[in-house]
């Protein structure tokens, strides 16, 4: 990926697309950080602009798909940079669902502004969370920025940990609506944030995983933590 | 995918190449090929893919001064065709090639195939006959050519020369065939026809093929070889070289970076 192809438009139409996708990926992790800060504070006119700004995630998308099959039309990518390209096609999908999840934290947040409290649960441990998980997604990011295949462990680790936070949270939550069956309608609201953003970070470990088969021409999806391990740190 | 029960047809060992005047222009080679696979040769031009290929039948030993270092080996005879002791007329039966621009004599398309079997002495008209229609069909021609067997074969269109060409490497009942860019002088449908017959032709032979368009080799082959400077780069099965090349070198030329 360091050479330069003979055709010169090739490189342009790679370059392009590639800064699609990184373009994509910003503007995903802003809408995370919208979303959440919309979600702690209140703010119900950020969380508005949180899902009106979804159909952006949602254009890139289709863009990034429809140059993406135009290079496979006309240039039959081939190696390195076929897997580029498929690994693309792949990401903005996981891009685009990271984005839904945004909008979806967005509109809970609207609906947690809007109603009535009775209680008002805590956001620190959710708002950690979405911080781990706008880390990952960085950190992904940023790996295919610089082709880096040994990201993917770190993310990984850090998958353990959101997933360990999201059981904690609903742990906590459970006991809430134990203890007072009044918290249960805000209890499951706030559940499903927390479960929007643990997904966000298994979106966030695909793409990493994506930039493994990307460097190396290896798929580490669905192995085990040694195995991983192997493969990413094999020169 | 090589397994374990995949046999050789033959190999390279150790084989170089000297044309007169000193050029070595296939350097320390060993390779092997699958039978009854595929296997395609890539490289930008001078890289001495046609030579090496051009090896296999000795095509090399009809100008002086060239020079063979190493060995070509025949399974499961153990034959090093590459032995002076060893004719290269009996090794053009058992290997024949096919070129890039399709070259049929300026005989009757009959003729053409009948040529191989009447250098073997072949006189039995029902028996000619036979093996003319028997090639004819295995090139996939038979039916474009059969009421007008008489006929020039230069009447014809080049992609049925080409598959006349075949059909003439096919009568004698090669046990591999080499190609060498057997497509670059036919348009896209005679080209799709020659593959499809390539691929055909693979359940009964093993064949090599030199092309240069890497698709091509993508699409047809089961190995690649990639060769630069006489040497070879990288061989692999075509999934793997096309998807993830282990050499740098390989990577450049196939994604359209060489240099």
């Amino acid at each position: 990926m360091q050479n330069e192809h003979i055709f010169k438009q090739y490189d342009a139409e790679l370059e392009n697309v590639r800064a699609k996708v990184l373009e994509m990926g910003s503007l995903v992790e802003q809408q995370i950080v919208d979303a959440l800060e919309a979600l702690v504070s209140s703010d119900s006119a950020l969380a508005n602009a949180v899902i009106k700004k979804d159909h952006r995630v949602n254009a890139l998308e289709v863009q990034v798909d429809e140059d993406c099959s135009h290079i496979i039309a006309r240039r039959q990518p081939a190696a390195g940079d076929l897997r580029m390209i498929l690994m693309m096609v792949k990401t903005i999908t996981d891009l685009e669902r990271i984005g839904d999840e945004a909008t979806k934290i967005a509109r809970f947040a609207k609906k947690i502004c809007e109603t009535d409290r009775m209680w008002s649960p805590r956001f620190a441990e959710i708002k950690a969370m979405a911080n781990l998980t706008r880390d990952m997604l960085r950190m992904a990011l940023d790996a295919f920025a610089r082709s880096d295949a040994t990201k993917v462990l770190d993310i990984a680790h850090m998958d353990e940990q959101v997933d360990e936070q999201f059981h904690l949270t609903m742990r906590q939550l459970i006991t809430f609506m134990l203890e007072d069956p009044r918290t249960i309608s805000m209890s499951l609201e706030v559940m499903f944030v927390a479960k929007a953003i643990e997904r966000i970070g298994d979106h966030a470990k695909n793409i990493s995983e994506y930039v493994v088969y990307m460097v190396k021409g290896k798929d580490v999806r669905h192995i085990s933590m040694e195995e991983m391990e192997q493969e990413a740190l094999r020169p | 995918m090589v397994t374990a029960t995949t046999p050789l047809k033959a190999e390279a060992r150790n084989l170089n190449f000297i044309y007169n005047g000193g050029n070595r222009a296939v350097k320390n080679l060993s390779m092997p090929l699958y039978e009854n696979k595929i296997t395609a040769l890539i490289g930008p031009s001078g890289c001495g893919k046609s030579t090496f290929l051009r090896c296999f039948n000795r095509m090399h030993d009809l100008y002086p001064g060239n020079k063979y270092e190493g060995q070509i080996v025949m399974h499961p005879d153990n034959t090093n065709i590459l032995d002076p002791a060893v004719d290269p007329i009996e090794v053009r039966m058992r290997i024949s090639m096919v070129f890039q621009k399709p070259n049929p004599f300026p005989k009757s398309i009959y003729e053409n195939v009948a040529y191989g079997l009447r250098v073997r002495d072949i006189k039995n008209k029902r028996l000619i006959d036979e093996k003319v229609e028997e090639a004819l069909k295995g090139a996939a021609i038979w039916n474009e050519v059969k009421d007008r067997l008489q006929d020039l074969a230069f009447n014809l269109s080049g992609g049925q020369q080409q598959r006349l060409c075949i059909a003439r490497a096919l009568a004698t009942d090669p046990e591999i065939m080499l190609f060498d860019e057997p497509t670059s002088a036919l348009d896209p449908i005679a080209t799709a026809n020659i593959e499809e017959l390539m691929s055909e032709l693979s359940n009964k032979l093993t064949i090599l093929v030199v092309t240069h368009n890497m698709q091509q080799a993508a699409r047809v082959s089961d190995y690649t070889a990639y060769m630069y400077l006489g040497e070879l780069i990288e061989y692999g099965d075509t999934d793997s070289i096309f998807t993830h090349p282990t050499r740098k070198e390989t990577e450049d030329y196939i994604t359209g970076k060489f240099g």
